[in-house]
């Protein structure tokens, strides 16, 4: 996925002269055909994204889209006042491609975690917030951001993940992507958490339980038509997401829901990372099973939270 | 220890002439109708941007999004009330808005706002952002090959901040000699001394070593702000540094160098006469 964006970002730049690529100090070689075709819009400017966020917001003061690139972590703590002030007051076409996101540096520690980026990214006015699931939609998503007017924040997964996106479902920025019709439940999800997701509805199946599920790439603004067109065929809604519980998809979906439904809520299940720094390492995969995100626990939180829903209250929390 | 500068010395003996006082009666009305206002950063910076906006930048106060203008930013957005003075004079909006400072219908806050001010550049006032922005507009200019250049006023205390310095690295890599960093040394910051706060010096040496061309000047001496200002770049191929020796406050005696005029709420009767004595009567 990372790949496929950051080679995309080179194929905007040969189309179209305002694109830069803008990096603190990525790996040797990053976009290295790019630097040679284009060398001045291919910038390393050192590790120092304060200031690089600010040069972004001049740059597009004056015409540019800088795509902004490294470490999720170092993209949104680092620099959030100028992420804030600098590009999301202005209201600036910047877009940063966060390397990382959720626990994809799981062997790296919690320094490199990005487990609260979607809150404080979508916390923020004019920011809009994209987690795509696999690199064919990666590169779908790219081709969108050229002409978006504000800022974006990319959250790029590890690369290599299964490709579950097909061209046929398009991509376009704030629009969610029904995978599965709704069912007995509906699972909204983000970014990687879809196939988890696509193997948790196939267990799902194999006990009787119909799951849809509603891809919501775009975490704000949030594709509240569609939220709300398949809850209503769906008796337990449940959000997924590599991330901690407060301000991310999960709390997005229920701002929403209690915004337009007001009393009539769905039974929810919200399955997250939980509340709390990672102290484990491992890969993504180990952790996200450690806190029971991988698709065969996703299923069995889906089967009790239906069995609970049948006979308690509506309303259901997890992480 | 600041290091004694002529050019310090020099702009807490200066007098002021009759524009001078004039922009001063401007900025203390804002804060006499607004009950409220950053005095001391202001009253420091005023001749810096007098000279700027009277003098050096090539702008249209009818045309203030003229591609072809230099651009200026206000990084230390805390002195917006010297600024403000400036644009209404120049017209690029009317005087009387002036009296309308942090009202709830008014175009000017307590920090300068961009879309909200005519002839504002970047929305300022969370400290150390200024200079990278002017870094990217000034690489802009580089790459379009345009001939504008970038003023970014910074205050003392706000070179506190890290991201100046990563800003300054920036600057120099690029060899942005299209880019000027005026610093307003008047020596105060909120609490108190710079050198008390977190020391500076050797503030010229730290520019220069961080690739600048430095100048250090009296920031109150129009005529001096004026040759230093009309020599740009200092050296080619280097971003310039222009230290401005200030007096925090300067024209009225009892906020000069004195703290507890950074920020003042209402002005007394007593404070009213001190100031019409000061700077004449408005």
């Amino acid at each position: 996925m990372r790949n496929t964006a950051m080679n995309m970002v080179h194929k905007l730049a040969a189309r179209d002269e305002r694109v830069l690529y803008i990096g603190s100090d990525p790996g040797a070689g990053t976009l290295r055909a790019m630097s040679k075709e284009f060398p001045k819009r291919h910038l390393i400017e050192g590790i120092s994204e304060a200031h690089i966020i600010g040069m972004s917001a001049g740059l597009a003061m004056e015409g540019f889209v800088p795509y902004v690139n490294t470490i999720a972590t170092f993209l949104t703590r680092r620099c959030y006042e100028q992420v804030a002030v600098d590009l999301c007051l202005h209201n600036l076409p910047v877009r940063l491609i966060a390397n990382g996101g959720g626990l994809v540096y799981a062997p790296l520690g919690p320094t490199h975690q990005a487990i609260e980026d979607i809150a404080i990214m979508r916390a923020l006015p004019n920011m809009t917030v994209i987690c795509p699931c696999d690199a064919d939609e990666a590169a779908r998503m790219m081709e969108q951001t050229l002409d978006w007017k504000g800022p974006i924040y990319i959250r790029l997964g590890k690369g290599g993940d299964a490709i579950v996106s097909k061209a046929e479902h398009g991509f376009e920025i704030g629009k969610a992507i029904p995978m599965r019709p709704p069912g007995d439940v509906l699972m909204v999800t983000t970014g990687i958490m879809l196939q988890r997701a696509l193997a948790a509805a196939d267990l799902l199946a194999a006990q009787g339980v119909r799951a849809g599920i509603l891809h919501m790439h775009t975490v704000k603004p949030l594709d509240t038509e569609a939220l709300l067109q398949a809850v209503r065929a769906t008796r337990l809604l449940v959000t997924l997401e590599e991330h901690v519980p407060s301000g991310g998809l999960g709390s997005a979906v229920a701002e929403t829901l209690i915004d337009k439904l007001g009393s009539g809520l769905p039974a929810m299940l919200r399955l997250s990372l939980p509340d709390r720094f990672m102290h484990n390492y491992g890969s993504q995969d180990s952790l996200l099973k450690k806190h029971g995100l991988s698709a065969n626990a996703i299923a069995t939180s889906i089967e009790h939270a239906l069995a609970a829903s049948r006979t308690s209250s509506p309303q259901l929390h997890s992480t | 220890m600041i290091q004694t500068s002529p050019h310090a010395e020099a702009a807490l003996t200066c007098t002021l002439d009759e524009r001078s006082l004039y922009l001063r009666r401007l900025v203390l009305g804002s804060v006499r109708s607004a009950g409220r206002g950053h005095v001391g950063p202001a009253l420091s910076l005023i001749e810096m941007v007098r000279v700027l906006y009277d003098d050096v930048l090539r702008i249209d106060p009818k045309n203030p999004r003229d591609p072809d203008r230099d651009r200026a930013i206000l990084s230390k957005g805390h002195g917006c009330l010297a600024l403000y003075a400036l644009l209404a004079d120049r017209g690029f909006f009317p005087l009387s808005e002036l009296d309308g400072f942090c009202g709830p219908d008014s175009i000017l806050g307590g920090h300068p706002e961009y879309g909200m001010v005519p002839g504002v550049e970047a929305s300022t006032g969370a400290l150390g952002h200024g200079l990278s922005i002017g870094v990217g507009l000034a690489l802009a200019a580089r790459m379009r090959e345009r001939s504008y250049r970038t003023f970014v006023l910074l205050g003392d205390g706000e070179i506190n901040e890290g991201s100046v310095w990563e800003a300054a690295m920036g600057a120099a890599k690029h060899g942005l000699d299209n880019l000027v960093a005026l610093i307003d040394y008047n020596k105060l910051q909120s609490y108190g001394p710079t050198d008390y706060v977190l020391p500076l010096e050797p503030l010229a040496d730290k520019w220069r070593s961080f690739g600048f061309a430095v100048q250090e000047v009296n920031g109150h001496d129009v005529g001096a702000l004026r040759t230093v200002l009309k020599q740009i770049p200092a050296v080619a191929g280097k971003p310039t540094a222009i230290i401005c020796h200030t007096v925090k406050g300067k024209g009225l005696p009892a906020a000069e160098s004195n703290a507890d005029w950074h920020h003042k709420n209402k002005l007394t009767d007593s404070e009213l006469d001190a100031i019409r004595v000061a700077v004449g009567d408005f």
